[in-house]
């Protein structure tokens, strides 16, 4: 049975047709993109006109997200800026710490009982003239229940008084640097780093357990894709114990599950072969719209926290050098068991001497191992300069940048982590795409939103929350973004042979829009409204989801 | 503070390769009747030698004598607060740091759980490979960083370089300037008083007051003080952590200026001093341990003179 969807225009990425008005699907693929006269020839059709008077692009994919941003909608939203829900409600951004509060508050009075937790995430105070809260100000929504806030960056996490008592924290003598202490001698209630948050985590119901994508997180993540336009999206590092893949496996088998999940198995609690074997079991059970096999490693920690590997000079406020993740010699390892298998690595460097590290690491194991088109994947990469991005692209290494980050940190980074220098040349796409680097950009979401367009807007735009343009020369075009967001993104996850571009045989996956994303232009680039989506030829619309 | 119904804890770092699961084997071995919980980042190729192994499933090894072997992957609090839910509570608390981990930063972490105390860092170093690690482009400063944090050194596998050039590891361990205690090992082969503090007075008597007790492979030394009269016992555990004594361990009692019964405990440069909970029939004495050399009973003697006169002036 083949369906012709006519559109009032098709940017389909194929650089032999880049314009149609009229697809051919035929079950989930394509048959073609041309006029309806040249797809006629395939035989007999049904003409569909739902699409006729809107966009369609290749179906948008999102190389580094993660699936627990459907589990965080669990809990209360207390962001700066608008973010839609999995349901399309969209939360105003907060503009003040009152603000905050009064939405806890809400909250507080929905719960019928006086003890059950209540639980925030993508707090700013960067926004909020930067001030320290403490847990005075929380304990004006509740003193009888928990009350836990994350901060967007993930890092820290801000709690009441009675969140501190039962994580044991609301005692003297306490030395720590994750902990910071009042007059009182008791904490402030600001909890930095992952061990100091973990404490009071569970109490709260922000734990591991409580923001991992389980059943109903990653439903909630699925709806989102559609309501985003996202056809494919990688969830970045998950530890894929048997009893999550046989969830997701399940879910994503549905028969309307929106979204092919790309899920990268993490390096964690494994040596390094237990990490390959795994992934080579797990590769074998991969499915259309779940894919299986990838790994994924740490190498550093994130510029904000100050824990990212930094070349000399390192941190321009002159915080000590940040940690490694891993060993050189595990780098090394999973990069020559994954090239003698054949396996796809990403890894997280997020500073550039964790970029260099690896780039060493890969070019050794390669040297053992050559291989073409392993297509391994640096994930952010935010500080590489152009020396590195011309290695990569000798080594055949992708990469993945983390554009968002100048919309949400990119002051911080101008004026106290990187200084201006390095923070104008943070997440070069303009750098990458002149030496020939293949290109993804990213949300990293729960960090920050969900949203391929919203990626583009910040790469095309550069704007950070002061409105300063970070680094004008590495703004790119939005011809380019639309590509990045679709063609590239496939090509870093080996599936740009499926999908990335609306072409005969390739999955029936597209995204489908109100508004011509090249007519908006580059400013207006965040606000192209979008209708829903087809994936593998099954139609989704955002309201109906 | 800590109390005696607190529970020690020792973190072992270290790079990879340098010896951190011998040592925790070693340490199983020998811990003759000591119920010892390890937590180790992963249960790598062999994280424990099969003749130990009782029982295992995925997360837990059972080990004879009591004690456990748990892997904690990348969440080290979330393990150290299951392990608090255990009853009984195992007698002291091994946490193997993975190779990059820095062994101070952990130990801080382990202070924010209620009931675990930190008894020492222990960090282990391939006398043949650390030097090349401390210089390493890529390394070097979190090489640095973990022999900083030791308060016990074991500089391992002292058989396998060149005399000259083990003697050039310890030049540059020295010019370092960490302030651990070295302490040189084969197979990280070391009597468990050494690393494991706070069961001093578990010693058996007859070893405590010998002065010269063999253990496999090494050798230690101890002997008992006692201090008569109240002293500070700040100035006790300071003057008894001075490295001209070269002491690696001490253990005891004392009765301060003010009255109250401490707790008074040295590993390394490690001081803490904690009042101590309830009365113990052991007060004035202190154990002190010296590794391979005799223990200076003159110079231990006039540091006592010291303090009993600071006391009393
Ligand atoms: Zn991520």
């Amino acid at each position: 049975m083949t369906v012709i969807y006519a559109a009032r225009r098709i940017l389909t990425m194929n650089p032999a047709n880049p314009e149609a008005t009229h697809v051919a699907v035929r079950g989930d693929r394509i048959l073609g993109a041309g006029s309806l006269e040249e797809l006629a020839g395939w035989g007999e059709y049904q003409l569909d006109t739902r699409f006729a008077d809107k966009m369609l692009m290749p179906g948008l994919v999102e190389g580094h997200s993660h699936a627990s941003e459907g589990a965080f909608w669990r809990y209360v939203y207390c962001g700066n800026s608008d973010r839609i829900d999995p349901d399309g409600k969209t939360w105003p951004g907060l503009k003040s710490l009152e603000d905050v509060i009064e939405r806890l508050k809400v909250e507080d009075r929905v719960l019928t009982d006086d003890a059950s937790p209540i639980g925030g995430w993508s707090l700013d105070p960067i926004y909020y003239g930067n001030v320290r809260f403490s847990r005075a100000d929380f304990d004006r929504v509740s003193t009888t229940r928990p009350v836990g806030v994350r901060h967007a960056s993930g890092h820290i996490m801000n709690v009441n008084t009675r969140a501190l008592k039962l994580g044991g924290l609301l005692r003297p003598g306490i030395n720590h640097p994750g902990v910071p202490l009042g007059e009182d001698g008791l904490p402030t209630g600001e909890l930095k780093g992952p061990d100091a948050m973990e404490m009071v985590a569970l109490h709260v119901g922000l734990d591991r357990k409580g923001i991992a994508a389980d059943e109903p997180g990653l439903r909630q993540f699925s709806r989102l894709c559609v309501r985003q336009g996202v056809t494919t999206a990688a969830d970045l590092a998950n530890p894929l114990p048997p009893e999550a893949v046989e969830m997701m496996l399940r879910l994503t088998g549905e028969t309307d599950f929106p979204v092919r999940i790309v899920s990268l198995r993490r390096f964690q609690g494994v040596t390094p072969r237990e990490l390959i074997e795994r992934s080579l079991e797990l590769r074998e059970m991969s499915t259309d719209r779940l894919r299986l096999g990838h790994v994924k490693i740490h190498a550093d920690g994130s510029i904000q926290g100050f824990t990212a590997r930094l070349r000399w000079p390192g941190y321009y406020n002159g915080a000590p050098n940040g940690l490694w993740y891993a060993t050189p010699e595990q780098l090394q390892e999973i990069f020559e068991l994954a090239l003698e298998h054949d396996l796809l690595v990403h890894t997280h460097t997020n500073g550039d001497e964790a970029t260099e590290l690896t780039l060493d690491m890969l070019q050794r194991a390669l040297f053992k191992f050559p291989r073409a088109d392993h297509r391994f994947t640096l994930q952010h990469c935010q500080l590489a300069d152009a020396a590195q991005f011309r290695r990569m692209k000798k080594l055949g290494v992708c990469v993945n940048l983390f554009s968002n980050h100048a919309y949400y940190w990119g002051d911080q980074h101008y004026e106290e982590t990187v200084g201006p220098e390095r923070a104008q040349g943070m997440n070069a796409c303009a750098t990458a795409l002149r030496e020939g680097v293949p290109l993804a950009i990213h949300s990293d979401a729960p960090v920050t939103p969900l949203g391929p367009f919203f990626t583009a807007w910040c790469a095309v735009n550069r704007l950070t929350p002061s409105g300063r343009v970070l680094g004008n020369a590495e703004r790119i075009s939005v011809e380019d973004a639309l590509r990045t967001i679709t063609l590239g993104a496939a090509y870093t996850l080996k599936l740009d042979d499926e999908i990335g571009s609306i072409e005969t045989g390739k999955r029936a996956d597209f995204t489908i829009l109100e508004d011509d994303p090249t007519e908006i232009g580059g400013v207006n680039l965040k606000d192209v409204r979008i209708w829903g989506v087809v994936q593998g030829g099954r139609i989704f619309s955002a309201k109906a989801i | 503070m800590s109390s005696p119904s607190e529970v020690p804890v020792t973190v072992i770092g270290g790079y990879l390769g340098s010896g951190k699961t011998t040592l925790v084997n070693q340490l199983l071995r020998h811990a003759n009747g000591l119920r010892l919980a390890v937590l180790v980042n992963e249960f790598g190729a062999l994280p424990i030698d099969a003749d130990l192994i009782e029982s295992s499933d995925e997360n837990v090894i059972n080990i004879a004598g009591g004690c456990v072997c748990c892997s904690y992957g990348s969440d080290l609090i979330a393990a150290l607060l299951d392990l608090q839910q255990v009853q009984p509570q195992p007698d002291h608390v091994l946490i193997e740091a993975s190779g990059v981990a820095l062994p101070d930063a952990i130990a801080q972490s382990v202070t924010l759980i209620i009931r675990y105390t930190i008894d020492g860092i222990i960090v282990v170093a391939d006398s043949e490979t650390i030097r090349n690690q401390g210089q390493d482009r890529y390394l070097a400063d979190t090489i640095k960083h973990q022999l900083d944090a030791a308060d016990i050194i074991l500089l391992n596998k002292v058989d396998l370089p060149e005399p000259a050039s083990l003697n050039e590891t310890r030049q540059w361990l020295a010019s370092e300037d960490a302030d651990g205690h070295v302490i040189e090992t084969e197979n990280a082969a070391v009597p468990l008083p050494m690393v494991l503090g706070g069961h001093l007075n578990r010693i058996p008597k007859e070893i405590a007051y010998q002065t010269k007790h063999e253990i496999p492979h090494t050798e230690h030394n101890a002997m008992v003080i006692f201090i008569d009269q109240p002293v500070d016992p700040e100035t006790v555990a300071q003057q008894l952590s001075d490295p001209k004594l070269d002491l690696i361990r001490t253990k005891g009692f004392v009765c301060g200026l003010d009255g109250q019964i401490y707790a008074v405990q040295t590993v390394g440069r490690r001081r803490t001093i904690s009042v101590a909970p309830h009365t113990p029939t052991d007060t004035g004495k202190i154990v002190c341990i010296r590794y391979r050399y005799p223990i200076d009973q003159q110079a231990i003697s006039e540091v006592i003179a010291n303090c009993k006169k600071i006391a009393l002036p």
